[in-house]
């Protein structure tokens, strides 16, 4: 008479769900390694140091891709020597120094929210208008670089902001009751706290940039030669994944190859962020 | 008094609870017709009372009634709440502090503040007391090691944590991390404590020996201590200020000596809350 559910018909849901759990888990995995694998059949054998460290011949259906690895180290640099700062100033601007309710952060914000969502290709146009024709920058890898920092900095304040944001109150009210200025406790306390969001923030911007093919053709070019300094003109990996496997009869298996690359290169400049990050920032705080 | 204090400060709690006051009262924070604002809303009005040097003085009353405001204005902290307007007057050693022209980072190291909820730094042990003694100036590492220890003994934390300075302070449990925080408002050397509802969020043990140590900094400070506790209240206060919400405006009802105020109350609000709250 009594309206309980078995004990056995409650294990059994339990076991569904946890098998669902698991399986949608798998399925990511087992994509990325698919993506992997297909890659690195493909393109392995291409992968060596030569491949590094050579210009690219026959429109890179032989040689390396030196050029393009140069280039796009440069305007990741360009990137995030100008975005860094200026998206940390402003999220700490936004969370810190604004009340909660003021309207021209609510107006910054909202403006942040949908530039985050502008598509790369109108970034392309407007950095080719603003920085190549108007700044006078031509078509060079600082003016893709600053293109891609407008880009990746809605991403960088926002995340950034929300960082600060979580840090608990606690802490800010008990820095200025010790007479602390709002100086130390940034640097102290709120910054090294929010320190993995800011660094979450880096790599999200990091991808994107290092994904970012429109924008550069735009912006950066396409020549395929070395570049000889940032006002140069240069193709970065992206681009020439897209020009290999799209113009080039025959160039697929390069385009796997620097495909494998700039995989390589993602993962070791989002390892770099995390141990810049954890360095300077992170290690600062000890958390129980 | 038997408490796991150590020895090291001379002050002992007897002598200090014989006297009706601790000393000729002399006036350390003057505060005349204070009233805090959020926006358009009065939290509290027209408070006019005297702080007096080296006391402890106790703020009572029902939540809400404005007490929490009113030990905020004293340091400023109020401040870093953009909508809220303090008006009236708080003479420090009859220097007004509520002018623009006031240091107010100056201020804070003068009077220290105590939250309800322990609020350590996310850093070492040692770094909480070090950091704000290198922020002021302090670029003397053995002057500011010894500081530390002071500091550290004055709470009964040295025996404690000694072996384990560079541990994480938040690795502390909740009573050792509110005598941190007392320890960190210390090693500054301030005039003034102020203390909001500091033993609330500890068990009962942990509570009595951060009360206990409340009690001992009376005499060498001025402190100024919200509680709800009233037994804890008589306890350790020489003065006392009933706050009481009237037309949804805190206001101070009454202030006096403790023992004349919970012993012989003149007004009958006070005298209801003490009574309603024993019975």
């Amino acid at each position: 008479m009594t309206a309980w559910r078995s004990l056995a018909s409650r294990r059994y849901s339990d076991h569904v769900l946890g098998a669902l759990v698991w399986l949608s888990a798998a399925i990511i995995a087992g994509f990325f390694v698919w993506l992997l694998a297909d890659m690195a059949s493909q393109g392995l054998e291409r992968v060596s140091w030569d491949f590094l460290t050579t210009e690219p011949e026959r429109s890179g259906r032989r040689g390396g891709i030196a050029p393009m690895l140069v280039s796009t180290l440069v305007v990741l640099a360009i990137t995030f020597v100008v975005a860094v700062p200026l998206g940390l100033a402003t999220a700490i601007w936004l969370s810190e120094f604004t009340r909660a309710n003021s309207p021209s952060a609510a107006a910054i914000r909202f403006s942040l929210d949908v530039l985050a969502g502008v598509p790369s290709i109108v970034y392309g146009l407007f950095g080719s208008a603003f920085f190549c024709v108007w700044l006078g920058l031509g078509y060079s890898l600082l003016a893709g670089g600053l293109t891609l920092a407008c880009m990746v900095l809605p991403i960088l304040i926002r995340t950034s902001e929300a960082g600060l944001a979580a840090v608990p109150d606690d802490w800010r009210q008990g820095a200025a009751a010790l007479g602390l200025t709002r100086w130390a406790a940034l640097r102290y306390l709120l910054l090294p706290a929010a320190a993995p969001a800011l660094t979450a923030g880096l790599m999200l911007g990091i991808g994107r940039a290092l994904a970012e093919t429109a924008v550069l053709l735009f912006t950066s070019g396409y020549v395929d030669r070395m570049p000889a300094s940032w006002l140069d003109s240069g193709r970065v990996l992206a681009v020439h994944i897209f020009d290999l496997s799209m113009n080039v009869t025959g160039g697929d298996q390069a385009a796997y190859g620097t495909a494998l690359v700039l995989l390589a290169l993602l993962l070791v400049v989002n390892g770099l962020a995390i141990a810049l990050s954890d360095r300077w920032l992170a290690r600062r705080i000890t958390h129980a | 008094m038997n408490t796991p204090l150590d020895s090291a400060t001379s002050y002992t709690v007897s002598e200090l609870r014989q006297q009706a006051a601790c000393c000729v009262p002399q006036a350390h924070l003057a505060i005349h017709n204070l009233s805090v604002r959020y926006g358009s809303k009065t939290v509290l009005n027209g408070v006019s009372l005297a702080i007096q040097r080296g006391c402890i003085t106790a703020l009572i009353g029902p939540s809400g009634c404005g007490k929490t405001s009113f030990l905020s204005s004293l340091n400023r902290l109020v401040d870093m709440v953009p909508s809220c307007a303090v008006n009236g007057s708080i003479l420090l050693d009859g220097e007004e502090i509520l002018t623009p022209k006031t240091d107010v980072l100056m201020l804070r190291r003068r009077i220290g503040m105590i939250f309800q909820r322990p609020n350590p730094f996310p850093l070492s042990i040692r770094r909480n007391l070090d950091m704000p003694l290198q922020e002021h100036g302090f670029k003397d590492k053995a002057d500011r090691e010894r500081r530390i220890e002071q500091a550290l003994r004055d709470v009964g934390l040295w025996q404690e944590v000694s072996d384990r300075l560079d541990a994480p302070a938040l690795g502390l449990s909740g009573g050792q991390q509110q005598r941190l925080c007392i320890a960190r408002a210390l090693v500054l050397e301030p005039e003034i404590l102020l203390m909001d509802e500091p033993c609330s969020a500890l068990d009962p043990i942990s509570s009595g020996v951060v009360e206990d140590l409340i009690l001992r900094l009376g005499g060498r400070y001025t402190v100024v201590i919200v509680t709800h506790n009233l037994a804890q209240a008589r306890r350790i206060a020489n003065y006392t200020a009933f706050f009481w919400t009237q037309n949804h405006v805190g206001q101070l009802i009454e202030f006096g000596a403790c023992e004349q105020l919970f012993e012989a109350p003149v007004d009958a609000l006070t005298a209801a809350y003490i009574n309603g709250i024993r019975g």
